[in-house]
């Protein structure tokens, strides 16, 4: 007997995730550099300060332009939906307890994943804009001072609720157990998509009549 | 420019513990710029070319006397000729001497994101360290005066350093050396200021009822001060801001949001950690997983599903 998984992204989103990983790692930390002086030493994993501030509005486009092909593939499996709301209503019973029974059925994505998918496109869209407007090297000398002093706030803002939202990502990954898998193979145990993503679990077993259920179970 | 300087420290850019503090007794400089007793010849901006070895390109008319027409970084000060009418009828040519006012509180240095970058001496001036510089241009939305400019050849900013060099060892800055008609004064602020009043006492004895010495409160006062014939209008000399403050953005961002944001950044680590330490992981029950007999492919949806791809548990 052997346990059954299910694909939950291909090799192509896979290297597409991890790329998003790698440079938004790169972006946010060198940025973090350059936003509080106790953090300016992460200047010199960039090659010191004047490096850090050539290189990091390069790995902030690198990262939208990735984050743009992800977000290709997944906004429509993202858009909201009316159980969504029932799940963040629900959500504290989750989070505080452990407590997944009370939980609306989820498709491929909940709501706490939805909102994460929303926010990263949104501060990602809004660092890209406000960034180019402070590009000393390319733009900001054509741009008035006054535009650029609202661009270099919001885009610390944007920056501050997408590292919070990453944050938040990362914990759900570790916190979820068996979540890594879809990351680092692609794929879930199918208990992992009958227990989180009950309708999705559905869609991808439809047609499937053989599967035999863990009679005895390995070390039983 | 330089960091080579015997002048106290007294704030530093994107530092966030005190500098020395020791000497206590060092008096506020000031430059005096009399804008009633300039004649418009530019030996000051001559001056500060010397003196500072600098060498701006060779612009074109603009149809002004300015030239340049702005300041650069090669040109750390510029006249600025306005032709204005306060009285209908009755022209006035007003020049101001532009270029860095050396805030008490200088927006450049709070917006400085590379430590030692900008510096104010104990005695007023504020003083860019270029090899601390590292380009972003910061300074430029931190100035409420609109001065630093970054050169494009070698990514740093440049602006008046108030002959820092020259202070240090006792001489006056290089353009109020070269003034002709004493319109450009340099002492401790205290002197500067008094100096100040006598003119603009004199001043409103000739008629100029708004006379008045520019010393901005908004940005704690500057080390360089301004006697307008015209104290209640400084936007007619070439846009002297009325009321000029570092930008409420600039103060939110390099203000209470750097410690705010960053402390709320590692709490919501902190508080996935003890989540973690309270709820443990949220697993999958044994009993959900589907088991299928050896041999036969094992993963639902596989790209290549057909061939017998299986995975290990």
């Amino acid at each position: 007997m052997k346990k059954l998984f299910i694909q939950r992204y291909t090799d192509n989103q896979r290297i597409n995730h991890w790329l998003v990983v790698l440079f938004f790692g790169l972006a946010g930390f060198s940025g973090l550099a350059l936003f509080h002086p106790n953090l300016f030493f992460l200047t010199q994993f960039f090659g010191g300060p004047q490096w850090t501030r050539i290189v990091h509005p390069y790995f902030g486009i690198v990262v939208f332009l990735l984050f743009l092909v992800m977000f290709i593939g997944f906004w429509r499996i993202n858009l909201w939906r009316r159980e969504d709301t029932q799940w963040v209503k629900a959500a504290p019973e989750l989070v505080f307890k452990g407590d997944e029974a009370k939980m609306p059925p989820v498709g491929k994505y909940n709501a706490g994943q939805k909102l994460v998918f929303w926010a990263m496109a949104l501060s990602l869209i809004v660092l890209l804009a406000t960034g180019l407007l402070f590009w000393q090297d390319w733009f900001a000398n054509t741009v008035p001072i006054w535009i650029q002093r609202i661009a270099v706030a919001v885009h610390a803002l944007a920056a501050f609720i997408m590292s919070l939202t990453a944050v938040v990502h990362i914990y759900a990954a570790i916190w979820v157990k068996g979540t890594l898998r879809a990351m680092t193979q692609g794929t879930v145990s199918s208990g992992w998509a009958k227990h989180h993503h009950p309708l999705w679990y559905r869609e991808k077993m439809e047609g499937r009549s053989t599967v035999s259920r863990p009679q005895a179970r390995p070390g039983d | 420019m330089s960091s080579l300087q015997s002048l106290d420290i007294a704030k530093r850019s994107a530092t966030t513990t005190p500098s020395p503090i020791a000497r206590e007794r060092i008096p506020a400089v000031a430059k005096l710029i009399d804008v009633s007793s300039c004649i418009g010849c530019k030996a000051c901006q001559v001056a500060c070319m010397q003196w500072n070895d600098l060498r701006d390109e060779v612009g074109s008319c603009q149809g002004t006397y300015d030239n340049p027409v702005d300041l650069t970084p090669q040109s750390w000060t510029v006249m600025k000729f306005s032709e204005v009418e306060v009285t209908p009828g009755r022209l006035e040519w007003l020049i101001r001497k532009d270029g860095c006012m050396h805030c008490e509180d200088p927006g450049c240095l709070k917006a400085c994101p590379s430590p030692g970058a900008i510096v104010k001496y104990a005695n007023g001036i504020v003083d860019f360290i270029s090899e601390h510089c590292i380009g972003c241009g910061y300074c430029v939305k931190g100035c409420p005066f609109d001065v630093p400019r970054i050169s494009t050849k070698d990514n740093k900013a440049y602006k008046c350093s108030l002959c820092s060099d020259r202070v240090a060892v006792s001489q006056e800055p290089a353009c109020a050396k070269a003034c002709p008609t004493g319109a450009i004064r340099f002492g401790s602020k205290e002197d500067m200021l008094e100096y100040g009043a006598g003119r603009v006492s004199e001043l409103k004895t000739r008629g100029y009822d708004q006379a008045a010495v520019y010393d901005p409160v908004g940005v704690g006062g500057t080390h360089v001060v301004y006697v307008l014939q015209h104290g209640d209008k400084p936007e007619i000399y070439s846009d002297l801001p009325k009321d000029p403050t570092i930008s409420p953005m600039v103060a939110l961002w390099k203000g209470l949001a750097k410690p705010v944001a960053l402390a709320t950044m590692v709490g919501a680590a902190l508080v996935g950690f003890f989540h973690h330490m309270k709820q443990g992981p949220l697993e999958v029950p044994e009993e959900d997983e589907d088991y299928v007999p050896d041999g036969q492919p094992n993963v639902v949806g596989a790209e290549n599903e057909k061939s017998a791809y299986t995975q290990d548990s």
